[in-house]
This record gives C-alpha cells, structure tokens and sequence, in this order.
C-alpha cells in the first residue's frame, strides 16, 4: 500500500493526532504525515513522552497515535504499566519493526529487539497486528475493535517494505 | 522558603473551576488531593516524568483551558527533554509549576542534583518565554498572577522547603475514577 492509502485508512476512522519518534521503515509515510493538514503531529523527543502527549486525546474523546520504532518500545515500560495500562487510556502505537525475522536482517542493534518484539507486547498484554500488503483495513479495524473493547493501547507492526 | 503544601494551596486560589491540573506522583498529588480534590485534578500517581508531557497534549487539545502542570525536581529532571519540546510548541494556556525541594521527598529525602543545577535557567535556555524563580509566598503570588493574565507559555520555579504532612492521604479514587472525572472535565 502507499503513504496515502495508509493515512487515509487512519483518518478514515477518526486519528488525526499523533506524536512520535522518527522511523526509516515508513520514512515516506512520515513525510507525508507532517506535510498533511488534516494531522496534528508532535514531533517527541523519546516514545514515553510522544505516549503521554497522545494519551491526551483520549480526554478530549478521540484516539491518539504514537509514531515509533521498535527500538523504542523499551521506552514503553514505565508509562504502559504505571498509566496506559492502569489508568485503562488506549492509544494507537505504529511500530516500524526493524530486524524481523533476526540476523542477517537489519543492523546489529536490532537482533535481539526485531526477535522479541511481538513477545514484548504479549508480555505487557497489549494487543497488536502485523500489517501485511493487502489487509490493511482488516487488521485496523481488529485492531482498534480490541482498543477500543479494552480501553488499553494496542499496536500496528510495521515491516520494511509494507507501507511505500 | 515556602512548605510545599502552602505553595499548592497558593496555585489553588488561582486556578479556576475550568482549569485542568495534572499533577505528578508522590506526595503532589496527595497533596492536591487533601487541598481540593476536584474533577479537574489528573493525579498522576505512576509514571514519574509523564505528567509535562500529557499537560503538553491536553494545552494543545483543549486550547481553551488552562492547564497547570505540577511536578517536582526529580520529576522534571527526568524528563529534562521535554522542556525544550514544550517551548517548541509554546502552549500559551500552559502553567508548567515546578516544585523544588532538590530531594526525592517521597520516597525518603533522597537529595536530587537540583541544588547545583538551575531548572528555571535550563527552561529559558529551552525556549519557554516567561519563567520565574521564587523562594517566596509573595513572590509566588505576584508570578501566580502574571502567569494566569498572560497569553504566552509560563513556568514557575518554586523553591520549597522539606515539610511532610503528617498523615497525608493517598489518592482514595481508583485509576479509572480518576480517569473518568477528569474526562467530564475536558472541554476539547
């Protein structure tokens, strides 16, 4: 799928808010978000701070998003457990998912966090989906029916590849 | 030097029944909560470090309110990089307070490194266009009184003193009731 189709299938259902943390695995959807008027975007200085920035969108009765890589998800500790999760504020988290499948794909530095990441969001019992190239609208509507049931955040994993 | 506890009570007299607080763990919130527990008041009660960056969320979403960010030294030298993210964005109906007593009070007096650093400095240098230091009630009051008649980002650097309350309660309201009312509260 491309930029536009992604973002449109987002906006489609009410997310036009997000804060975040750059990633080379959806680089041109990244781009086209800031350039789109129709989103709000704060650009974060770390993924707890762009989590309690969109978090805020819940009160003014919206769904916010996080823009991540998955590097960051370790960022997501703290506020998953002492405020998302206890405090039952959902959010939606695009996760760019480097080093899938482990070496020799991606950099070293994405090994060992590429392996455990879906393990990492069954652990902190956060819903997610693996986007594939043609089940966009499936997977965000199973997605934000699961958000939205439990009133937790939940997470969209992306590949390289998958949005061009 | 100000008790913490009055500096709270001061913030208090000028927040408005509209106004949002959010306000960080530890003894802050329970503070706030045995000073007024209104619907208005997001205890943040985990979460160290948190409480800047969702008044930052709430300043932009609800740009009609005024937003009271209230934390301490520990909390905001946590979080040190998101004062030059508020400053970049420039809320104008955000009140960052910053309640210094250069310890960790609540998890015993453990000092911070905010005696040899200057958090209200490192704001200005950050971007934010107004801040203030005070070590006093009536300093407290008058910047109080600029902050809430300005249009412009605010930050107050109140220097307190280490004075526990004596039985002080915790927040008796569950997450999700805290959650709720302050929901009833927001006016996007």
């Amino acid at each position: 799928m491309d930029a536009h189709e992604f973002w449109a299938a987002l906006k489609g259902r009410g997310l036009n808010f997000f804060s975040g943390v750059p990633d080379s695995t959806f680089q041109n959807a990244y781009n086209f978000m800031v350039e789109d008027p129709d989103i709000r975007y704060v650009p974060a200085v770390r993924e707890d701070v762009a989590l309690g920035i969109a978090s805020a969108t819940y009160f003014t009765g919206g769904l916010g998003g996080v823009i991540m890589q998955n590097s960051g998800v370790g960022n997501l500790v703290n506020p998953l457990t002492s405020f998302n999760l206890m405090y039952r504020i959902p959010a939606v988290l695009i996760v760019g998912w480097r080093g899938y499948g482990g070496p020799p794909n991606d950099a070293p530095e994405h090994w060992i966090m590429g392996a455990k990441t879906p393990e990492f969001f069954e652990l902190m019992e956060v819903p997610y989906e693996i986007l594939g190239p043609d089940d966009l609208e499936a997977a965000l509507d199973r997605l934000l029916i699961n958000i939205r049931g439990r009133s937790v955040p939940g997470a969209l994993l992306v590949r390289s590849g998958v949005i061009t | 030097m100000i008790a913490r506890y009055q500096a709270i009570e001061r913030i208090l007299s000028h927040i408005q029944s509209n106004d949002l607080v959010v306000s960080t763990t530890g003894m802050i919130s329970r503070e706030l909560f045995s000073l007024d527990d209104r619907p208005g008041n997001f205890y943040m009660i985990g979460s160290m470090g948190l409480a800047s960056a969702m008044g930052l969320g709430l300043a932009i979403q609800a740009p009609h309110q005024r937003i009271f960010v209230l934390e301490g030294d520990g909390s905001a030298l946590m979080s040190l990089g998101t004062l030059p993210l508020i400053a970049s964005e420039g809320p104008p109906n955000l009140v960052h307070v910053i309640l210094d007593n250069e310890v960790y009070e609540s998890t015993g007096g453990q000092a911070s490194i905010s005696s040899r650093f200057d958090l209200d400095q490192t704001a200005t240098s950050a971007g934010y266009p107004w801040t203030r230091r005070v070590d006093g009630i009536e300093e407290l009051e008058s910047a109080l009184m600029e902050a809430t008649n300005a249009s412009h980002l605010s930050l107050i650097l109140v220097k307190v003193g280490i004075a526990p309350v004596e039985g002080i309660p915790r927040v008796t309201h569950t997450p999700e009731e805290i959650r709720d009312r302050f929901k009833t509260a927001v006016q996007p």
